[in-house]
């Protein structure tokens, strides 16, 4: 065992030494963090509507009215009136207006006789997020345009009563598990795989190979020395993240003790994965190659970013066995909910089974000669 | 049976064989040479002898133990310098040490007595705390031998360790094996493609070729076995006539060659012609100005045994060898 710690003091010496390392892994999952987070974040504002009032009367006036308090209430969108569909939808085709709200002739006349009213919403569809937005605000404002203008006391219509368990989480706390993963992924590519292939390409671990050193003993010394890596960037995302998401009560120091434990097996089984697909590589070339396909494939499958519930059957495959799903759903659950063990007690087993069988593969895997 | 016995010893990489059945052993406290050109098996044979490679056939015992069969016995009693600079750049010289003696198992209340003699031993104590990047070559070359005897090995490998280095920085490598030699009775078995340092520092010579050992003497014996001649260089103040032909009647001259008074004399036995040209110029009364003898060199023996210079061998690594030196390192 003593010369596992060998390993693990001679790589936390260098480690110390390169702080630009330590920097590096931060900083693209921070940056990540408040972009992403606050890109996606925010409700879509000040869209762009033609209305064309082909009809004019009371009814369409009301819509009119009701398409301008959206403008100038939610701004979801502003209204730009127009006399001519023709050149409405030449300038949506052109993208100076990103929809157009026609109220055709007859619209107030089959109102008053109750005779199936319409109004278009004729919406440029290249843009899903703003397309959705467009929909959803003129739906409300037609829920609006049809609510009676005097309410019964006691409405005979079943109404839904949301109740929400937690507070409000803006997308950026919904971001913060999937960054914290994600930053201890980068410490194990960068501060494990890359630079153990560099190592071996230097020659270093020939130094280590006429040593009496078991494989198990120099395995368990990268996987060890690699896992502290990782704990130290995973930890200081954990709470520098936290205060730059708003988390509520950051240093809870129950919660905090909790998403440590997450980070230690996380870390464990990212550089576990880690070093059985490097334990046979020599290029290099390689890490560097397959870090950001292996980012993508194994970040965006695991509900960091987006329900696994919207995933294709062939997707949910990849997040069922992806350590990353595990690891968001325990900070998840920690991060937006405060749980505590119970709540990510598969996730905890399934990252330990994980890493038994990566280290035990990669050591099986490991040549002890060049 | 010595420090080092090899038998036969062959490595194969696919079709290509690296080394074709090699057969030598090496005496307690000997320094043993492998001489060759890159891409000669030397690299591959000590990797062999280090536990580095396995063999593909063939036996190797290094210390007592078998390379193969006993690994760990082999790795405690060696230490080794692989070709390349393999030190952490980013610790110090200590730390470098330090870690090492702990991969080794140096109990704890050796290492800093051992780590403080040998830093004193290749002279880096002022050095001690230095970060290895900031060393020159030689210097980086000196913590990697005191690294590879940390642990105070029975047996030192050193594969080319004066490669790269500046002349002065080579000749301070060689002063330090020979007082490894001398005061740590060491074994020491070292590969070079240099002559110059094979002959200063090996008691033997092993010369190495294509994977197979073509001669194995000490330098002595192996220049004495090269039926190269001697030729001596002649200058005179003046000659009398005929002067030619009497020093072409001398023992064992077989040509001359020359004009005016300096003369090219090629000998069967340089030391029995020098004398007899010292004696004949005193006879009669010509003053001998220079006199110089060329003697027998490494360069002639590798000729011999191996039917080409060196420094073309260097440059001449067939396509196989260069294709397992890219991917051997």
């Amino acid at each position: 065992m003593h010369r596992t710690w060998a390993i693990v003091e001679r790589e936390l010496r260098r480690f110390r030494r390169s702080p630009i390392l330590i920097v590096i892994s931060m900083v693209f999952p921070l940056v990540q963090l408040v972009v992403l987070g606050y890109a996606f974040g925010g409700n879509v504002k000040h869209l762009k509507v033609a209305v064309v009032d082909q009809d004019g009367g009371v009814p369409a006036v009301r819509i009119r009215e009701l398409a301008m308090a959206v403008a100038g209430g939610a701004r979801t969108f502003d209204t730009i009136l127009y006399a001519d569909q023709g050149a409405a939808v030449e300038d949506l085709r052109n993208g100076k207006v990103n929809g157009v709200l026609t109220i055709p002739p007859e619209f107030s006349r089959r109102v008053l006789s109750k005779n199936e009213p319409h109004v278009a919403l004729i919406e440029d569809n290249t843009d899903n997020f703003v397309s959705a937005t467009l929909v959803g605000a003129t739906n409300s404002l037609m829920t609006a345009f049809s609510q009676p203008t005097s309410m019964p006391r006691i409405t005979p219509i079943p109404q839904l009563d949301v109740v929400e368990v937690y507070p409000y989480v803006p997308y950026v706390q919904y971001l913060l598990p999937g960054i914290i993963v994600m930053s201890i992924f980068m410490m194990v590519m960068i501060g494990g795989g890359i630079i153990f292939i560099d190592d071996k390409a230097r020659g270093l671990h020939e130094g280590y190979l006429v040593t009496p050193i078991s494989k198990l003993e120099l395995v368990a010394g990268f996987n060890l020395s690699g896992t502290i890596k990782a704990v130290l960037a995973g930890s200081s995302i954990m709470i520098v993240g936290s205060l730059i998401a708003g988390i509520p009560m950051p240093f809870d120091p129950m919660r905090l003790a909790r998403m440590f434990v997450v980070v230690c097996f996380t870390s464990f089984a990212l550089i576990s994965m880690m070093f059985l697909i490097m334990v046979r590589v020599s290029d290099p070339l390689l890490p560097r190659a397959i870090f950001g396909v292996l980012n993508t494939l194994l970040y965006f499958p695991s509900g960091a970013i987006y329900p696994q519930q919207g995933f294709p059957t062939w997707m949910r495959w990849i997040a069922a066995v992806d350590p990353f799903t595990y690891a968001v759903h325990a900070f998840k659950s920690l991060v937006l909910k405060n749980t505590g063990f119970g709540a990510i007690t598969v996730d905890l087993l399934y990252l330990t089974a994980f890493s038994a069988v990566c280290m035990t593969a990669a050591t099986m895997l490991f040549k002890r000669t060049l | 049976m010595g420090a080092i016995d090899v038998r036969n010893i062959v490595k194969k990489f696919g079709d290509f064989e690296a080394v074709k059945g090699i057969t030598f052993d090496v005496d307690d406290g000997e320094i043993f040479g492998l001489l060759g050109p890159n891409g000669a098996g030397k690299s591959t044979l000590i990797r062999m002898m280090t536990t580095l490679l396995p063999p593909t056939s063939g036996t190797a015992v290094i210390n007592g133990f078998d390379v193969v069969k006993q690994a760990n016995g082999v790795r405690e009693s060696i230490g080794v310098i692989p070709q390349a600079l393999t030190t952490d750049l980013e610790l110090s010289v200590e730390e470098n040490l330090l870690i090492f003696a702990k991969l080794y198992g140096v109990p704890r209340e050796k290492r800093e007595r051992l780590i403080t003699q040998l830093l004193e031993f290749v002279e880096l104590t002022q050095w001690r705390k230095a970060q290895v990047k900031n060393l020159s070559g030689g210097m980086r070359r000196r913590v990697e031998i005191a690294r590879g005897l940390v642990h105070e090995p029975r047996i030192f490998f050193l594969d080319e360790p004066t490669t790269g280095l500046d002349p002065v920085s080579r000749v301070n490598v060689w002063d330090m094996l020979e007082r490894i030699k001398s005061e740590r009775q060491l074994t020491i078995l070292i590969t070079t493609h240099y002559m110059d340092e094979a002959d200063k520092l090996c008691d033997r010579i092993a010369i190495v070729d294509h994977g197979e050992l073509k001669a194995l003497d000490t330098p002595m014996k192996l220049k004495m076995s090269v039926p190269t001649d001697n030729v001596l260089e002649v200058s005179f103040a003046s000659v009398p006539a005929g002067w030619v032909d009497k020093l072409k009647a001398l023992p064992d001259v077989e040509t001359v060659a020359g004009d005016d008074h300096i003369f090219k004399i090629s000998s069967k036995n340089g030391p029995a012609t020098t004398m007899a040209v010292l004696d004949a110029a005193a006879a009669a009364g010509v003053t001998v100005q220079s006199l110089s003898v060329a003697s027998t060199t490494l360069d002639d023996v590798f000729v011999h045994y191996t039917g080409r210079v060196l420094r073309d061998a260097l440059q001449d690594a067939s396509p196989q060898d260069s294709a397992f030196m890219l991917r051997r390192g």
